[in-house]
């Protein structure tokens, strides 16, 4: 798919996020905005997968959402990319809905694979799901994605060590360096340090990119995959905008769990506007 | 009344190793990890002759848990093995998004559960583990008595497709059942048939209750004795069939009274038949350091207290009519 078309998709996956926020005044915008062009180049380029969803992914790349709040991106994208109807995004958070707030199995929603929210845990899973792949000799990769606050949970660097080790190499992790949490910037709640060095140290294979440069997204996916089967797992950290594609909610910790009213989902739709979006 | 003896004694936990090895040699999608306790769970028998399906972990459950909840995806069936405390408490977090609400085939093994852990003390003579895992929606519930019924589960829970807990103990104890059981999910044990009182008995206590059985009939009290394995799902067809003969209930556990098997039982007399019941159970306390004789005695779970509670239990049933 050519970069023109991907960056179309991006448009509609942003305008599908603040509408399914907007619709049921609660979730989580502004990182599913800020992460909206990994996730359509993983779906829409770069993975091996199947939307005939199958829970054990033989033979497929698998992806794991770790920072389960930023599900309107994920469920749109999984939409669009034809897991199950995008007419479905409208049930959002509601009552008797698949999309349940944050990602679960438990109702049954193709494309999700394990339960995600309570934070800290999707990078185990990860390498649990990509030592499953090397034990049935199925070359398929195994992509994660993470939050920056996220990294403050204890059970991230227990398996930040555990990967290198067993040279987990069949995996790709992302973060979204945003610099924002709930309750302000990771500088001012918890400071990360140096990531890189941090990630180098425990024996990763560490790369960069703009996480809101589509063309940047591609070329450093693309590249990390060229690394993998190498002795390393990976970790890619995502340089984004908290917000992004909407001006009044770009860096910023104060769109990370509030919705938009009526003006400004008006405001923030003619900014996404397209010549051909086709919303749900 | 069926009598209990035994040419040997062996710890639970070794009824888990052995089970592991051979339901890894029945299915090759068994696989087994472990938190830096390799000997004392008993995996050795299986890391040898299956190394490839074996993931050391290190120090790290929370990681543990999760990796076995990854690894059911592409279809393994991960047993997962340290302490018990460090089985639940330490990561329920990660047991209840990962596995339990995820629904993930992954087998929770915990030794070196309750009081009789011994001398380690109260940091990890969990007694709540019960109550945790059987509050997750979808956790089946296993606690044996022996090295035989340990080594069935653990083969059984191999062939069943769901999260399991499952618990064992570290002390040698007399090996009384049959070596060549079938193990039945959700299935009481029919230990000794009785007339007078229940005894509803899991875990290590199931010895004690046999015990004390022998001890009742001396002075002309006929105890029925149920072995209640898996305590969740409950086998309440057992347990209300008992007590229409009976009348009169004492459950007894390695556990906090607070969440265990008693207050399962307690809870289908309740809403079926509320007939007098006593608990022979830790009394909502911590343990400490102390050979597991000494602690059993001291917190009230050895056969002498199963006793006290079956005279207690029969004097309320008695005074009833």
């Amino acid at each position: 798919m050519e970069l023109d078309e991907l960056e179309h998709i991006a448009k509609q996956v942003r305008r599908d996020i603040v509408r399914m926020v907007h619709q049921c005044q609660s979730g989580h915008p502004g990182g599913s905005l800020g992460c909206t062009d990994l996730l359509v180049a993983l779906y829409f380029k770069v993975m091996k997968h199947n939307p005939d969803f199958n829970m054990h992914g033989e033979g497929e790349d698998l992806f794991f959402l770790s920072n389960g709040h930023i599900s309107p991106v994920w469920y749109s994208v999984l939409a669009r990319s034809g897991y199950f109807p995008v007419d479905e995004l409208k049930t959002f958070r509601k009552l008797d809905s698949r999309l349940q707030g944050h990602p679960t199995t438990h109702e049954h929603l193709p494309g999700v694979r394990i339960a995600s929210g309570s934070l800290g845990q999707g990078l185990s899973v990860a390498i649990g799901a990509a030592l499953t792949k090397k034990l049935n000799k199925d070359n398929g990769l195994v992509f994660t994605l993470h939050g920056d606050g996220e990294l403050q949970e204890g059970q991230i660097w227990e398996a930040a060590m555990f990967a290198p080790h067993n040279k987990v190499d069949n995996l790709i992790s992302t973060i979204d360096v945003n610099g924002q949490q709930i309750d302000g910037p990771t500088d001012v709640v918890l400071s990360l340090g140096n990531l890189e060095a941090k990630w180098e140290a425990f024996g990763w294979d560490v790369l960069k990119m703009n996480g809101n440069d589509l063309a940047d997204v591609i070329k450093t996916l693309e590249l990390a995959k060229s690394r993998a089967f190498q002795g390393k797992p990976i970790m890619i950290l995502m340089q984004t905008n908290m917000g992004h594609g909407v001006d009044f909610m770009m860096g910023t910790h104060k769109w990370h769990g509030t919705a938009p009213n009526d003006d400004q989902l008006y405001a923030a739709l003619n900014q996404l506007a397209t010549t051909n979006h086709q919303d749900y | 009344m069926k009598k209990y003896t035994y040419t040997e004694k062996k710890d639970t936990r070794s009824g888990f190793g052995a089970g592991l090895l051979e339901a890894g040699r029945r299915n090759e999608n068994v696989v087994a990890l472990c938190a830096d306790l390799v000997g004392s769970l008993k995996m050795d028998a299986f890391i040898k002759e299956f190394p490839e399906r074996f993931v050391q972990v290190g120090i790290a459950e929370a990681n543990m848990m999760g990796i076995a909840a990854g690894m059911t995806i592409g279809g393994k069936i991960p047993f997962t093995g340290t302490f018990a405390n460090f089985a639940t408490g330490r990561v329920y977090d990660q047991i209840r998004q990962s596995i339990a609400y995820s629904d993930k085939n992954v087998k929770i093994c915990a030794s070196h559960a309750g009081l009789t852990l011994g001398e380690d003390g109260a940091t990890h003579q969990i007694l709540e583990d019960i109550g945790l895992m059987k509050m997750l929606p979808g956790m089946t519930v296993i606690n044996t008595c022996d090295f035989n019924q340990t080594k069935a589960a653990t083969i059984a829970i191999a062939e069943y497709e769901g999260p399991v807990y499952l618990r064992f103990g570290r002390p040698v104890i007399p090996v009384f059942t049959d070596p060549d059981q079938k193990f039945e999910i959700g299935k009481a044990w029919m230990v000794n048939e009785g007339t007078d009182v229940t005894i509803v008995a899991t875990g290590h206590l199931v010895w004690e209750a046999i015990k004390a059985g022998e001890k009742l009939a001396e002075i002309g009290i006929n105890a029925e004795i149920i072995n209640i394995h898996t305590i969740k799902p409950l086998d309440e067809e057992a347990i209300l069939a008992s007590v229409a003969k009976t009348g009169c209930v004492v459950s007894a556990e390695e556990h906090n009274r607070l969440g265990g098997l008693g207050d399962s039982i307690a809870q289908v007399l309740i809403k079926h038949n509320p007939v007098p019941m006593e608990y022979v159970a830790v009394n909502d306390s911590f343990g400490e350091s102390g050979t597991p004789e000494q602690l059993m005695k001291k917190y009230g779970l050895d056969d002498d207290h199963i006793i006290m509670a079956v005279k207690k239990v029969m004097e309320r049933k008695n005074r009833k009519k």
